[in-house]
């Protein structure tokens, strides 16, 4: 047996090394991430153009930025974008979601095809869809050539269609994604329960109606989380598939954002309408968070 | 197989009814994977058969000739260089991220589940909101933070980026695995004088292979498809796959040759369609055990 001053120095140590070992950690998120986010915050105020500057200009940025066509542009574009994106993924994979569950034999493979777009870059994505969508060379040509000589799809050339081409692209990508939270969802629900429901005489549509659908509350939280947060951060498909174009018909605040503070040497509008994304995620990831913190407990 | 597939299902449905079930998800099945398989075979035809063909068509002319361009020849940015600098560049900048972003999360999750302190949780709620941050917001101190360390345009400089930014997740994925791993058995060892180390690298860390694996698929996946900090950190000689996708693809000069880019986002997309086919399984079941859910 050790003697007590080796046991209160070991333990104490035990007590330290756990700490330590998390405080690198912990150190850089609170640099790279709660430092940075202050100090773009910070900026925010400033009269920043082509470098940091830091002349104090109170809520200046601000008002320009909502003054500004192109953000309201940006903003209307991602309203429409993000509602579109997150009731069709989710419809789309609520619906495959409780086909799949219907002891479908060909299950794994079916998964597998469903989920694997998520698995490519945006940047991938928009490269195959840009074509797709091509009048000249894409789905409208083959129809064409198909002899359906009076077929037209050229939304991605139509500034009031384009934003949907980028919902189409953005939908194909995620809504398998939504699928396999569907999926979890159902295979979580108790058989016992509607082994039941079934002897009162309830049809199919009722317990999915009644039983089942409300019962994926969750599910359809965590889906509405996940899509409207990647909807806010959506970047790398815009700028592969239409570039913000035609025109600025698919612009969206993260193509904002880069525009102004890198190429058009506003950083300080730039700084403020990053500040603005981050608060709109906030408002959506944070509630959400403390609510799955504390349930764990 | 059929009969005891239904019995053990409390739904049941009738023949016209799982006819359409099965039209409708293979038709959604088309509809994900036609895309991709239309690129592939349109990226082994001769560019006139794209520009004055149908694309749904077969090529009459096989040739690989866009793949060997794309890898080797195609005009990226200044250089002739075809995409292959890059896409060494891609594997350099993710594969060290992946390693430490995973092997910080484990020590983390293992922290924050088996040897709570004080304010774990408060720890925990920031490491695990830093996952969903628009990356927009950290853009210009990063860049500023990599130009006075001179990482700016390297690789060190994504790979420190991406291993900051992964930390979130990968804590998240070891935390919520852990936390199911029975505490007794560490409380056990630790009677029998077992350190905080010893009990990591000798229980904790054997049993966490799903858990390494998802984390591997997640980061890789995610580092390889990173576009955003590419293009606002890399310079020419650091460039990831994506942005030199874009740059080829965006290209304004001479003719567009279609064929060569769709071989060029093949190759983009190999890596991660490999990891996901390979370990597949792992990935639906991390998917699946929920990435907020425990």
């Amino acid at each position: 047996m050790a003697d007590t001053a080796q046991v209160d120095l070991r333990t104490r140590l035990q007590n330290w090394l756990p700490k330590l070992v998390l405080a690198p950690s912990f150190a850089m998120v609170l640099l790279f991430v709660y430092g940075f986010i202050a100090f773009t915050v910070y900026l925010s105020f400033t009269d920043s153009r082509i470098l940091p500057s830091y002349g104090w200009v109170g809520l200046e940025n601000y008002e320009k930025l909502f003054r500004l066509r192109h953000w309201k542009i940006a903003v209307s574009n991602l309203a429409v974008f993000a509602i579109l994106y997150i009731g069709i993924s989710s419809l789309i994979g609520l619906m495959l979601a409780i086909f799949l569950d219907q002891k479908i034999r060909i299950e794994g493979a079916l998964r597998t095809v469903y989920l694997y777009p998520m698995a490519l870059s945006f940047i991938v994505t928009g490269t195959a869809w840009k074509w797709l969508l091509d009048p000249g060379i894409g789905l409208e040509h083959t129809m064409h050539l198909w002899g359906w000589t009076t077929f037209s799809f050229d939304w991605i050339k139509n500034s009031d269609y384009a934003i949907y081409t980028v919902v189409l692209a953005a939908v194909w990508q995620s809504s398998g994604f939504a699928m396999a939270m569907f999926l979890a969802g159902l295979r979580g629900i108790d058989n016992e329960i509607l082994k039941a429901a079934q002897m009162d005489g309830a049809s199919n549509w009722q317990l999915y109606r009644r039983i089942i659908i409300p019962q994926l509350r969750p599910a359809f939280l965590s889906a509405f989380v996940i899509l409207s947060h990647l909807a806010i951060k959506s970047y790398d498909l815009v700028i592969a598939l239409t570039g913000g174009g035609p025109g600025r018909a698919t612009e969206l605040p993260a193509t904002f954002m880069y525009s102004y503070t890198f190429t058009r040497n506003q950083m300080g509008i730039g700084a403020s309408s990053a500040v603005i994304m981050l608060i709109t995620i906030a408002a959506i990831m944070v509630p959400y968070l403390y609510a799955e913190l504390k349930e764990k407990k | 197989m059929m009969a005891i597939a239904s019995t053990d299902t409390a739904i049941r449905s009738g023949r016209v009814t799982r006819t359409f079930l099965y039209l409708v998800l293979l038709l959604f099945a088309l509809f994900y994977l036609l895309p991709f398989a239309i690129m592939v075979m349109n990226s082994m035809k001769p560019l006139d058969e794209i520009t004055g063909g149908n694309m749904m068509a077969f090529p009459t002319d096989w040739t690989l000739e866009p793949w060997r361009k794309a890898w080797s020849e195609a005009q990226v940015g200044v250089d002739a260089t075809g995409l292959r600098p890059y896409f060494y560049n891609s594997l350099i900048m993710a594969i060290p991220a992946v390693m430490l972003s995973t092997f910080f999360g484990a020590l983390n999750g293992y922290v924050l589940t088996k040897w709570q302190f004080r304010g774990h949780n408060i720890v925990f709620g920031l490491l695990l909101f830093s996952c969903f941050i628009p990356f927009q917001i950290v853009l210009i101190p990063m860049a500023r933070m990599l130009g006075i360390f001179g990482l700016a345009g390297s690789t060190g400089g994504l790979i420190l980026v991406h291993f900051v930014y992964g930390i979130g997740f990968t804590t998240l994925y070891f935390r919520n695995y852990y936390a199911a791993f029975p505490t007794e058995l560490i409380r056990a060892a630790q009677i029998d004088g077992a350190g905080f180390f010893r009990i990591f690298w000798r229980i904790l860390l054997p049993s966490s292979g799903p858990i390494i694996a998802v984390s591997f698929i997640w980061q890789f996946t995610n580092i390889w498809n990173d576009f955003l900090f590419g293009a606002s950190f890399a310079d020419f000689s650091s460039q990831p796959m994506t942005v030199a996708l874009n740059n080829l693809v965006q290209s304004s000069t001479g003719v567009k040759e279609y064929n060569v880019h769709f071989a060029g986002a093949i190759y983009a997309a190999i890596p991660t369609l490999l990891v996901y086919i390979v370990a597949g399984r792992y990935f639906v079941r991390g998917l699946m055990a929920g990435s907020v859910k425990g």
